[in-house]
């Protein structure tokens, strides 16, 4: 837990999501909704994302975030919700995996 | 998700109030539920779990699969009196999870020297909380032992709804100061809720000892919000 009582809006990624939408732009939002063994961040973290690429927030520890704002801009186009499954970083997709070991579900749907 | 639960989500958080989103994983549609809201079944046992514990996670209820993503406020603490056992108290609480401030209008009491590190307020109560007002994410622990300072912040606490709110003194001390709260206009209720003599009963002695006894008092009172004596949720 922090010290701040108070949102640290700057820094907040549902507060900087809702910015977003208000200067109109298309936004995802990205949830973590499950992991398993040892995950760098806790079931509930958002990662936000913008069309053209912009993200504010984690899912990991900057492991599978290139790979989740990548999903995150087809979901805008597409406004289908998709649900990521990343592991264990192996040869075949050393970029997108998780060198702790762990295991994470990640949501991933647009805002409106 | 819905903007419009977007927009409410942010502004209960703003506001310091626990909310959850409860999203449907199958159809993607989410809503909204503040703390107290009736929700009945499966799922609402799922949403009342989640406001004690704060922990978000998945439930399966009525054949569907939905995500509940708690958002609950830092729990704080605020302490009346810059006195010996708050200097145990802040490091400890701090420890604990719940950040520490401390009130306290005399000056000789107040000093960073003896709070290093620690938001202090060399100020009345009367003061300070105007500004920072106090909430039922906020617990109020009393410990000055001077009416003139402790009285304010305790009907402040109880009128806020503070999860905890306790205050130092003897038994004998405490029936004086209820017949005051009384005269100052708190119902018996209320001030039934006012955990006093302060602290579990552990046998503490030391101000270091009776800091323990407050906060685990206070991450007790924390842990069961809304849960009766039998453990029953209210």
């Amino acid at each position: 837990m922090s010290d701040n009582i108070y949102l640290d809006e700057a820094r907040d990624p549902l507060i900087i999501a809702e910015g977003w939408m208000k200067d109109g732009k298309d936004v995802a939002i990205a949830t973590v909704v499950e992991t398993w063994g040892s995950a760098p961040r806790p079931v509930g973290s958002h990662l936000v994302i913008d069309a053209d690429g912009n993200f504010h927030g984690s899912v990991s520890g900057g492991c599978v975030e290139g790979a989740v704002v990548t999903e995150a801009i087809d979901v805008i186009d597409t406004g289908k919700a998709k649900m990521l499954e990343f592991g264990v970083a192996d040869e075949t997709a050393w970029q997108v995996g998780l060198s702790c070991g762990g295991r994470i579900k990640v949501y991933v749907e647009r805002l409106g | 998700m819905d903007p419009y639960a977007l927009k409410t989500l942010n502004a209960e958080r703003r506001a310091r109030r626990a909310a959850i989103l409860v999203t449907d994983l199958g159809d993607g549609r989410d809503r909204i539920v503040r703390e107290g809201d009736q929700v009945a079944g499966d799922l609402g046992a799922a949403i009342a779990r989640a406001f004690r514990s704060g922990s978000s996670g998945s439930v399966e209820a009525e054949g569907r699969t939905f995500f509940l993503n708690a958002h609950l406020p830092q729990p704080r603490l605020v302490v009346i009196g810059a006195v010996h056992i708050s200097q145990a108290l802040a490091p400890m609480a701090k420890i604990a999870g719940y950040p520490l401030e401390i009130i306290d209008p005399r000056t000789a009491f107040a000093t960073p020297d003896r709070f290093p590190d620690v938001a202090l307020h060399a100020e009345w109560p009367e003061d300070v909380l105007k500004r920072l007002p106090l909430d039922s994410y906020t617990a109020l622990a009393a410990v000055t032992h001077d009416p003139k300072i402790d009285d304010f912040a305790l009907r402040a606490a109880l009128d806020a709804n503070c999860f905890y709110v306790g205050a130092l003194g003897s038994r004998k001390t405490h029936a004086k100061r209820v017949e005051r709260l009384l005269a100052l206009g708190a119902s018996a209720d209320q001030i039934a809720r006012i955990h006093a003599p302060i602290g579990l009963d552990i046998g503490a002695a030391s101000p270091a000892e009776i800091a323990v006894a407050v906060l685990a008092q206070v991450v007790h009172a924390f842990r069961s919000r809304g849960v009766d004596a039998k453990g029953v949720a209210a």
